[in-house]
């Protein structure tokens, strides 16, 4: 599965009411909130065996796809 | 800004949490969230049980019963406090300081120094910086530092980003001079500019409470809550323990000449454990060298999360012997501070229910 898909899944798993791939600002588009994005960074943890630094917990990267996939990315070639 | 001490000891360290409990599970009917979604949070978060005080309940009743114990055991005599020191936001009363109350309750006696100190997160570290401080004082030999919040009367019950993690609390650290001058190093920083990430905007003189100030709105995220309650930046209070804690601590540790390897445990304020755990990686500590399981049973009890961690986590061990410990409060202010001392063996340290 491509990293791209696997995170719709994950996001799905959170927020199961929305179509993730129909948005490109997730957090304007009240798709998830403050506490989806910590859920979101604890699942995406543990489905690709990183750990998102505190410090990128920041809106700007959760707000579509494809920049949770530059992120996890990012910390999956550090592993 | 940087503070050195020497010669300061606490004798020892009593915390007190409402014997009254509430589940996460229980409380989740309140919020506008689907079960499955709480439930997610329920288990990134750490949020399990709280102590939260049961009615009426204030401040200088936790703090009562703790002091009450202490002298029962003759564990402090009340002739030889020659200060009470009360770091707490939920005070008795606007006037008088809840120190005074305390004094009165307790009839101590009159030739002491009273003080209410309105700090939260980062008040044992800030409570135990003013107590060092005036320790300079030949005439102050033994001063009890108090720290205690009833928070959870100010908190939005449908309020999904603070109710689950509020605690209730109160701590009783009785600190001398002592004979030992190896140096206790601490730094501390403070931005108003900030200060609006952690408040509760109504009830003081800027908008006093009325019944506008009563009425419930949501935030925008489902949270409902009034200008009367506690209002947190959730993701802005994370980043700022996320950016400026883990250089707060280099600092701290450079000064002092010590590594992270030379610090057995790292009590920090217990915000949950999510937070405390993406700092520990931060900080390349090991898990179980920051306890971050406090929110899971008592709550969040904002300057009483370093004592009561203390008292669940390593009561036995500072009994019985000395850790070097790295202390570190952050929050409201926004105040963030750290201190590293050599901690016990203490005289007692305990963690007792208020009925």
């Amino acid at each position: 599965m491509t990293s791209a898909k696997t995170i719709e899944e994950v996001l799905k798993q959170i927020r199961p009411e929305f179509d993730f791939t129909a948005s490109q600002d997730f957090i304007a588009d009240g798709m998830l909130d403050s506490y989806d994005v910590v859920t979101l960074v604890a699942d995406l943890d543990k489905a690709y065996g990183i750990s998102i630094p505190g410090i990128e917990i920041v809106p700007e990267n959760f707000q579509n796809i494809a920049s949770i996939e530059k992120l996890v990315h990012k910390y999956a070639a550090l592993k | 800004m940087n503070l050195l001490f020497r010669n300061r000891r606490i004798r020892g360290l009593l915390a007190v949490v409402p014997a009254h409990e509430r589940s996460f599970v229980d409380e989740m009917t309140n919020f506008q969230f689907p079960v499955a979604r709480s439930l997610k949070l329920k288990q990134v978060m750490g949020y399990d049980k709280h102590r939260l005080v049961d009615g009426p309940v204030c401040s200088s009743d936790l703090a009562c019963f703790g002091m009450e114990c202490l002298f029962e055991k003759r564990l402090l005599d009340p002739a030889e406090i020659d200060a009470l020191y009360v770091v707490t936001q939920s005070p008795d009363y606007l006037m008088p300081g809840t120190a005074s109350v305390i004094q009165g309750r307790l009839g101590l006696n009159h030739d002491m120094f009273c003080l209410d100190i309105n700090q939260g997160c980062a008040g044992f570290l800030i409570g135990l910086f003013q107590v060092f401080l005036l320790l300079d004082q030949p005439s102050v030999r033994t001063v009890v530092l108090i720290n205690v919040d009833v928070l959870s009367r100010k908190v939005s019950s449908k309020d999904r980003n603070s109710y689950p993690l509020i605690g209730d609390a109160a701590s009783i650290t009785v600190i001398e001079r002592s004979e030992d001058d190896s140096p206790i190093h601490a730094n501390l920083k403070m931005d108003g500019t900030r200060r609006e990430a952690l408040m509760i905007p109504a009830g003081g003189f800027r908008l006093p409470s009325s019944p506008e100030t009563a009425v419930f709105e949501d935030d925008g995220e489902n949270n409902l809550r009034a200008l009367d309650h506690l209002r947190m930046d959730g993701s802005a209070v994370f980043n700022f323990v996320q950016v400026e804690i883990p250089p707060l601590i280099e600092d701290l540790l450079a000064t002092a000449g010590a590594t992270k390897d030379d610090v057995d445990y790292f009590l920090f304020h217990q915000p949950n454990r999510f937070m405390l755990q993406k700092l520990a990686e931060a900080m390349k500590v090991p898990f179980e060298k920051m306890p971050s399981n406090v929110v899971e049973h008592y709550g969040n009890s904002s300057g009483v999360s370093i004592p009561v961690a203390i008292a669940h986590n390593l009561r036995e061990k500072v009994a019985r012997g000395t850790i070097q410990a790295c202390l570190a409060g952050f929050g409201v202010g926004l105040t963030w501070a750290s201190m590293l001392m050599r901690l016990g063996p203490l005289e007692f340290c305990d963690l007792i229910d208020f009925p």
